[in-house]
């Protein structure tokens, strides 16, 4: 440590390669609100697909059975878990922006109200994952 | 300390001894060295931003608007930055301080991690012009759009010229009176980087100022004005604007009222 007066030192600049800006370190509230997007869109996608292949019952029975059949591995099975937590967070998550646009004490407790949906969706998924993944890997 | 004190009233010469020993251990009062990864950018020769570092002399007193002059005046004169009052009220000098907007010369050293070097870059969503200074005309667009001024057409309510306010209705919009218009909450706003169209929570706060005001006469005209596509339901309540508000306003707080005027109808 020097010291010497609070001037500045003999500048040494380094140039160096780092990425073009940083992430914008939001809180609660802007994390809340990508997970609620990202969530969105792949409940989105999913939706497009299912709407598809429950469709295809319309063509004919046994396509519908093929398509569906197909759905059912491993693979699939950690799917319908992660589309399961998806969707979880995206319902709790949407009854807090609910409360925050409609209910006056909304915006006050926000983050309160961000907790409690990862604490609520954990719950949720500590029901549902272990009984579902024995479903999917048991048999 | 207490024993330094003790001393100083039997032996003034022993007190001397012991008491500039204190001064010296106060880590106020001692410089250390804190690096500054500054993000530049020279319009003239039109390269992509780089990092720069700084090492900078600074004592916890300080603020990140005091190293950047010493970088400025000390080390490199090119470095490029806007401030005026220097002390948190002319609104000049928001920058994004470790990734978060924050004014320049409200930030101390001493509330930062300094065993990690600190981040300065520009605010977001604004065109960069040189180093940390951004076109701030978008930004000062969207306010005026919103009509910042008191519309009082009709008569005062009580004879006289004066417009009668009780403490109550003055109270009602206290909070958004105290924008000074920096645009550290627009340029954290999520929606406002990918959509420049979108007003943006200072344009929101200083509509609410004047929409909530009793003697205004306008707060019809701004609600229609700020009810659009890129109006306040632009607002995905990320409370990003309210985190970065160096005022300390409740931004999102005063969106959601404007909405919820805008859906009642009246303010």
């Amino acid at each position: 440590m020097s010291q010497q007066t609070a001037g500045t030192l003999t500048t040494e600049t380094k140039r160096s390669s780092r990425p073009g800006g940083t992430l914008y370190r939001g809180r609660e509230g802007m994390w809340s609100w990508v997970l609620h997007r990202v969530t969105g869109v792949a409940i989105f996608f999913f939706l497009l697909v299912h709407v598809l292949d429950t469709a295809l019952v319309r063509v004919s029975p046994e396509a519908y059975n093929a398509v569906i059949g197909t759905y059912q591995t491993p693979i699939m099975g950690l799917g319908e878990t992660a589309l399961v937590a998806a969707i979880v967070y995206h319902a709790f998550n949407g009854i807090r922006i609910i409360l925050i646009d409609f209910w006056s004490n909304g915006v006050k407790y926000q983050k309160l109200m961000f907790w409690i949906v990862i604490g609520l969706w954990v719950i949720t998924m500590l029901g549902f994952a272990p009984r579902h993944l024995m479903n999917v890997f048991g048999h | 300390m207490s024993t330094a004190t003790l001393e100083a009233t039997t032996d003034a010469a022993a007190a001397n001894t012991t008491s500039t020993e204190p001064m010296s251990d106060d880590p106020t009062l001692r410089p250390f060295t804190v690096t500054f990864i500054i993000r530049r950018f020279d319009p003239d020769t039109g390269d992509e931003p780089k990092w720069q570092d700084f090492d900078v002399e600074m004592y916890a007193t300080d603020r990140v608007l005091d190293a950047l002059h010493k970088i400025k005046w000390e080390q490199d004169g090119s470095l490029t930055f806007r401030r005026s009052c220097a002390h948190g009220v002319c609104g000049s000098d928001a920058m994004r301080i470790n990734g978060r907007n924050r004014l320049a010369c409200k930030t101390l050293i001493k509330d930062l991690d300094i065993s990690k070097p600190i981040y300065v870059e520009a605010i977001k969503g604004l065109p960069l012009e040189k180093d940390l200074v951004v076109d701030m005309e978008p930004f000062f667009a969207s306010y005026r759009e919103v009509q910042p001024f008191l519309v009082a057409n009709s008569a005062p309510a009580t004879p006289g010229k004066e417009r009668i306010q009780s403490a109550a209705q003055r109270e009602r919009f206290d909070d958004t009176t105290k924008c000074i218009l920096c645009a550290a909450c627009t340029s954290s706003c999520p929606v406002f980087w990918t959509d420049g169209q979108y007003f943006g929570p200072a344009a929101i706060v200083n509509a609410h100022r004047f929409i909530f005001d009793s003697r205004d006469d306008n707060a019809a005209v701004r609600l229609d004005i700020l009810n659009d596509k890129e109006g306040v339901w632009r607002c995905r309540t990320t409370f990003n604007c309210t985190d970065a508000c160096p005022r300390g306003i409740q931004v999102t707080k005063a969106i959601a009222e404007v909405k919820q005027a805008i859906l009642r109808g009246k303010a």
